[in-house]
């Protein structure tokens, strides 16, 4: 098969993806069985969503529902949520406690434990010696398939993987340290919001590791005359290239970062000024100076922390282009009322009405409606470079994460996108 | 009858003529009246019910003064980028549920279909107002409302209020 006819997407590099990654429903299924399914953990919630035991919460795992529950000895766990007896779907709430353990599928009532065991089934021997099951029938071949869980910082991730490594080599030291940066003491959540973009999951997770677009895309800072072009910034990326934390300091110095309106960079000056500064007021509450945290962990969910928000942005990836994003938001568990109350203006912010950072939801859509139709074409990821750098500092100008995310997904993908070519499928 | 239901009876037309011009400044794009149909001292907020119905705070927006309206119409205006659209509010008969002094409370159903360029209009945020009005001085003002929605699905993003 020659360049000129070959069905494109294996030749994709981290530099230069071919669009068809967007819109292919071959790729799209291959994705769920080699990264969802595949050597990586996914992220299924917080710990703190999971206090008590009995504690459970609908979540996925690329496309799969899975529920992850609180076991009654305080183990946690993790199954999908479909019956071993006809596929049904089992939980059928988003959240919720179980109190005594049982998850009883509707239609003939199967019921499981918290760890995904079948415990239960209705007429198992028959009636009055009509009917059931053969005496060979034996519940412990019949529970919930189960994932692997681990937890890191206070995060829960699963995998289907039997082989993979521990949670904590996956994540890595730098991709530790972060997080402990967020989950410095114990969170309690503050609650929810759901997005559904129609654009594929890639484009999200693109545009979390893209620090390029910050002050051109999102332009609320400049509008009102905020642009701190004197801040620290650096964007890590760990070894494979899949996860990347963003960050950005005060500088060094004497300036008085509770006070947007003095520190505005007098060039970038807006005409606009906010009437209500409260919006973006900063307490620093963690012992460095970072202002913004965001930490995009592979394949599926972001940590951030921008002003006083805390979130984890988690990926659904429910089609080619439908993906759902969930924003947990949280704060720390000894917070007064006053100090929730600064963590709910400041997240006016962020999230689908987020004053700094709406427009990405925009951005995604606007990358799956000009790609349609573009198989076989190229992006152009060469700003700053076109390898994949442990650390970038400034960043900014540079699109050195998106090139690593890239590089990890080619390096799950590659073969199966090579199989696909072959086949003439994408 | 009490003096506080008498306030309530009075209040009904009052309240539902309110909200049909409400809904009517934000669909026809006049978002800088917005802001001046709330008192100063004001809250408003767009909350998921998921949240509401489990005792959590978080909303996508959550404004407490008239600045912070304010504010985010010029956000919309000149910084932030969103599909053009049209939204359309239809807002049901306000139900009274409470008086104190000038002030009554009420709620009433909303749904805002929206219209993109593609020419489709969708039902975009479905919900109920729970409102406090602020009767003071003849005029009807808003001294908090939080609009819950059942759509917890927000399509793509919220940008124009509710």
């Amino acid at each position: 098969m020659n360049a000129e006819t070959m069905p494109v997407a294996a030749g994709s590099e981290p530099t230069a993806v071919d669009y068809a990654v967007y819109h292919s429903q071959a790729i799209f299924t291959a994705e769920q069985e080699n990264i969802f399914r595949g050597q990586t953990w996914c992220y299924l919630g917080l710990e703190a969503e999971l206090a008590n035991s009995g504690d459970f919460r609908s979540t996925h795992v690329g496309n799969t529902p899975v529920v992850v529950t609180r076991a009654t000895d305080g183990t946690i766990h993790a199954w999908v949520n479909r019956c071993a007896h006809k596929g049904a779907t089992v939980c059928r709430s988003l959240r919720g406690n179980q109190a005594d353990g049982a998850f009883v599928c509707v239609y003939h009532q199967w019921a499981y434990d918290a760890t995904g065991a079948l415990v239960g089934v209705p007429f198992r021997r028959g009636l009055k010696g009509v009917g059931g099951y053969s005496k060979e029938f034996n519940m412990a071949e019949h529970s919930l398939e189960r994932l692997r869980v681990e937890t890191f910082g206070g995060l829960v991730f699963g995998t289907f993987n039997p082989t993979i490594a521990p949670l904590d080599d996956f994540l890595g030291p730098v991709m530790r340290k972060y997080i402990q940066r967020v989950f410095q003491r114990p969170v309690k959540v503050l609650g929810y919001a759901r997005q559904f973009m129609a654009g594929n999951w890639k484009l999200y997770s693109e545009n979390s590791r893209d620090s390029y677009h910050g002050g051109l895309l999102h332009l609320f800072y400049p509008t009102f005359g905020i642009y701190r072009q004197s801040q620290e910034s650096a964007g890590l990326v760990s070894d494979e290239g899949y996860h990347t934390v963003f960050t950005v300091s005060k500088p060094k110095g004497d300036v008085d970062y509770g006070s947007f309106g003095d520190e505005a960079n007098r060039e970038m000056q807006g005409e606009a000024k906010l009437q209500d500064e409260r919006l973006l007021a900063f307490r620093p509450e963690i012992a460095d100076d970072v202002g913004l945290h965001i930490q995009s962990i592979f394949p599926s969910v972001v940590v951030q922390q921008i002003q006083n928000t805390l979130a984890t942005r988690q990926i659904v990836p429910h089609g080619t282009d439908k993906t759902e994003l969930v924003w947990t938001y949280f704060g720390y568990a000894d917070d007064d009322d006053e100090t929730t109350r600064h963590r709910l203006r400041n997240l006016n912010l962020v999230g689908p009405s987020g004053l700094i950072s709406m427009e990405d939801g925009e951005a995604v859509e606007l990358c799956q409606q000009g790609t349609i139709g573009a198989e076989g074409k190229r992006s152009f990821v060469e700003m700053g470079g076109d390898d994949v750098r442990p650390s970038y500092a400034p960043m900014g100008m540079d699109e050195n994460s998106v090139r690593g995310f890239w590089k990890g997904y080619l390096g799950l993908m590659g073969n199966a996108l090579a199989d696909l070519a072959a086949e003439g499928r994408a | 009858m009490s003096v506080a239901a008498e306030v309530a009876q009075v209040a009904q037309s009052a309240i539902d003529d309110f909200n049909a011009a409400y809904g009517l400044c934000l669909d026809d794009d006049r978002l800088e009246q917005w802001p001046t149909l709330f008192v100063d001292d004001c809250l408003y907020q767009v909350i998921a019910r998921e949240n509401v119905d489990n005792g959590l705070p978080a909303a996508v927006m959550y404004c407490d003064s008239k600045g912070m309206l304010a504010d985010r119409v010029v956000a919309l205006r000149k910084a932030n980028v969103f599909p053009e659209h049209f939204n359309r509010h239809l807002i049901g008969r306000a139900v009274i549920t409470g008086a104190e002094g000038n002030q009554v409370s009420a709620e009433a159903s909303y749904v805002v279909f929206q219209t993109r360029n593609d020419g489709e209009t969708r039902i975009y945020n479905a919900g109920k107002y729970v409102d406090w009005f602020d009767l003071s001085g003849g005029t009807v003002r808003l001294k908090s409302r939080t609009c819950i929605y059942d759509t917890l699905r927000i399509a793509t993003l919220l940008a124009t209020p509710i």
